[in-house]
């Protein structure tokens, strides 16, 4: 069978398998439909956990970004497991002993205050919208790369499942569906990678063998002498210009070390990662289930660094010097998608790869009367977009292509691609159903019962929520297929964003009982606006002004968020000493919130 | 000991912060100043075949965070039960 009678075989079948799970797991109340009863084991949260906060961008997208970045590309990886040391440590016991929906209630609560809620129910809602089309759009971006078909089409079947499931099962069903597709995703990620470290290096852990010694197989297939995989692989950035792979990369160190901060709070502060903590049933369970998390996360997140370092040193051996009609048969299938691309520019009918872009701007290839791609000398597509002169590299290549391309440079079988299809859709699906959750019940819960109709009865909540989720996914989708020019560079935007407000504001709830609900407004307002300024101004207003040498402390837009959160930190300490103290009652709850048991 | 007495209360929830301290600053060590300040320095020493501050970075970060995880839900486990406030 060939790789798209598998690609829909197996897509077909996870497919199935999420709809069966979201049949079985109905939801019949708000506790169910917001929290799924308070009723899931934290082994099985921590893996839903971990397919809610795995995206299509980590796993498609991630190793390929840390593979062009080299050691720098680890901010990733510090940054968006650190977070949840934080979570375990500062927040998830406290906010399920809380118990009660969303993040919002809990601010509206702790702070006393009704603004406050809203000001957090906007910033959950803006938050989740910005991730959630990223998301939908993966799921299209999956759907056309894999089985050809339209990435509009794609959107829309993905919204059909994610509504499906959603707007029926609610966060029971959405918790329960996660589960499955975490173990679609990892099996995924994991089947290619283990092979490939076979291949190199004799050793089935990827996590290890990316610092072992290349085997004699690997050695050849990589055209070098045996040797440290890693040791090799600097002498082969070396030799083409580049700086070592593992030294530093071309990030200033305050930056890397900004970027990463603000990743690791912004995780802590990301609500639809939170509201997975008042699931489960108990205050133990719920420390627990951050470690079990952070360990099904961390799977992926090993194998990452891993799979970056062995695609970039066959990227560089395969194709370097080597004749396009000799290329490998993966580059030339996935030029086909435009995710690879080559100009001769010295006209040796050799691939060169060196320092610095191959083309100017976006990638756009020609193509002939028939509207078919245009074909070159050597069989290649041909660019339209201009050559970058100044820099002797022809090969373009996507990020996304170091994963995609994984089970066909192991030469693993066609269904072990189509598995791939499946963990990219595992992924972006997980992801997409967790946020719009968020969306749903932010609506629902904290706009319409608490704010607009506080009469409504449960039943008809539960319908509101379900409303809610079903017009969350159209506007998902409708941004999935629509999407903002602005959506990649507002994800910087969306950690910065938590980091700046939801997180200190949270943090100083649960830890300083007298911290003022004047003080958390202010506080809150001024690191949103100073970090939101910050990132409009330099990426939006004055781009061409975005270089280093006008960053405030050497610290880029996505690393700002540290001062924002800095900014929010002080500004709540210094508002709530000029300010009176809170109500007893909700100083008393705040002491509460510190002990597992009730001790009044 | 069955007595939520002010005093114990407020042991409880000191032990708890020197426990969180601790492993924050452990979490501190590792990623920001072994993977980070400090990985040019570290990079000179090999760790199997690993540059160690590139190890610490791309590996050893991620993996002691899990561990860290694991220690901090042994121990307050432990002291809920010390003080008599772990759930019923």
């Amino acid at each position: 069978m060939d790789i798209m009678t598998w690609t829909w075989i197996i897509v077909g079948l996870s497919f199935a398998l999420y709809i069966g799970i979201a049949i079985w797991s109905k939801a019949k109340s708000t506790g169910e439909f917001y929290v799924a009863a308070k009723q899931v084991h934290p082994v099985l949260n921590g893996m839903a956990t971990g397919a809610d906060w795995m995206s299509a961008a980590s796993f498609i997208s991630m190793a390929g970004m840390i593979s062009f970045m080299g050691r720098d590309g680890a901010m990733y990886l510090m940054g968006w497991t650190g977070g949840y040391v934080l979570l375990a440590m500062l927040l998830a016991p406290y906010l399920r002993k809380y118990g009660k929906y969303t993040v919002p209630m809990f601010v509206g609560e702790r702070y006393y205050s009704q603004t406050a809620r809203i000001v957090a129910v906007v910033c959950a809602i803006f938050i989740s919208f910005v991730y959630v089309a990223g998301q939908m759009r993966g799921v299209g971006v999956v759907f056309s790369r894999f089985l050809e078909v339209d990435i509009n089409i794609g959107v829309l079947i993905g919204m059909c499942i994610v509504f499906f499931y959603a707007v029926l099962g609610g966060m029971k069903g959405i918790t329960y569906t996660q589960v499955a597709q975490y173990c679609v995703l990892i099996f995924a990620y994991l089947i290619p990678a283990i092979f490939i470290s076979i291949m190199l290096t004799n050793i089935p852990f990827p996590q290890i063998g990316f610092g072992a010694s290349l085997s004699e197989a690997g050695a050849r297939l990589l055209n070098t002498e045996s040797g440290y995989l890693l040791e090799k692989l600097d002498q082969v950035h070396r030799d083409l210009g580049f700086p070592a792979y593992t030294g530093r990369g071309a990030k200033s160190v305050i930056d890397v070390f900004a970027i990463t901060l603000v990743l690791m709070v912004g995780t802590a502060g990301l609500p639809h990662i939170i509201i997975r903590f008042f699931t489960t049933p108990t205050i133990r369970g719920a420390r627990a289930s951050a470690g079990w998390a952070l360990l099904f996360i961390a799977l992926l997140y090993t194998t990452a660094p891993a799979v970056a370092s062995f695609a970039r040193f066959n990227m560089i051996q395969t194709l370097n010097n080597t004749a396009y009609v000799d290329a490998p048969s993966w580059f030339k299938n996935w030029e086909k998608t435009g995710l690879v691309a080559w100009k001769d520019k010295n006209g040796d009918g050799k691939i060169q790869y060196a320092k610095g872009d191959a083309f100017k701007g976006k990638l756009e290839f020609a193509k002939d009367s028939d509207g078919k791609p245009s074909r070159g000398q050597y069989g290649e597509r041909v660019v339209k977009t201009p050559i970058n002169d100044k820099s002797k590299n022809e090969l373009y290549i996507d990020n996304d292509i170091i994963v995609l391309a994984n089970p066909e440079i192991a030469k693993l079988p066609a269904w072990v691609i189509a598995l791939v299809a499946a963990g990219g859709l595992a992924a972006a699906l997980s992801t997409a159903a967790g946020l719009l959750l968020v969306i749903s019940s932010a609506l629902s819960h904290d706009l319409l019962k608490n704010v607009i109709f506080p009469n409504l009865s449960e039943k008809k909540e539960l319908i509101w929520a379900r409303i809610a989720a079903g017009f969350a996914v159209i506007c998902a989708g409708y941004l999935g297929i629509n999407p903002p020019g602005f959506v990649a560079q507002v994800v910087a935007f969306a950690f910065g964003l938590a980091a700046s407000s939801f997180f200190p504001v949270i943090i100083m709830g649960i830890f300083w009982k007298k911290a003022t609900k004047e003080g958390a407004i202010v506080g809150m307002l001024t690191g949103i606006i100073f970090t939101a300024a910050y990132i409009i101004y330099f990426k939006f207003i004055n781009p061409s002004a975005n270089v280093a040498a006008n960053w405030w402390f050497g610290i880029s837009p996505e690393g700002i968020g540290m001062i924002g959160m800095i900014i929010n930190i002080f500004i709540t300490y210094i508002v709530s000493k000029m300010t009176k103290e809170p109500p007893a009652e909700v100083q008393r709850m705040v002491e509460n919130l510190r002990y597992p048991r009730e001790t009044n | 000991m069955t007595e939520h007495s002010k005093e114990n209360l407020n042991a409880y929830w000191r032990e708890n912060l020197t426990y969180i301290v601790i492993l924050l600053s452990v979490w501190f060590i590792v990623s920001y100043l072994f993977g980070i300040l400090l990985a040019d320095q570290l990079d000179a020493i090999k760790f199997f075949g690993f540059p160690l501050g590139f190890w610490f970075a791309q590996q050893g970060s991620e993996v002691i965070f899990v561990i860290l995880i694991a220690i901090y839900v042994k121990l307050m486990n432990n002291l809920d039960m010390k003080y008599n406030v772990d759930e019923k």
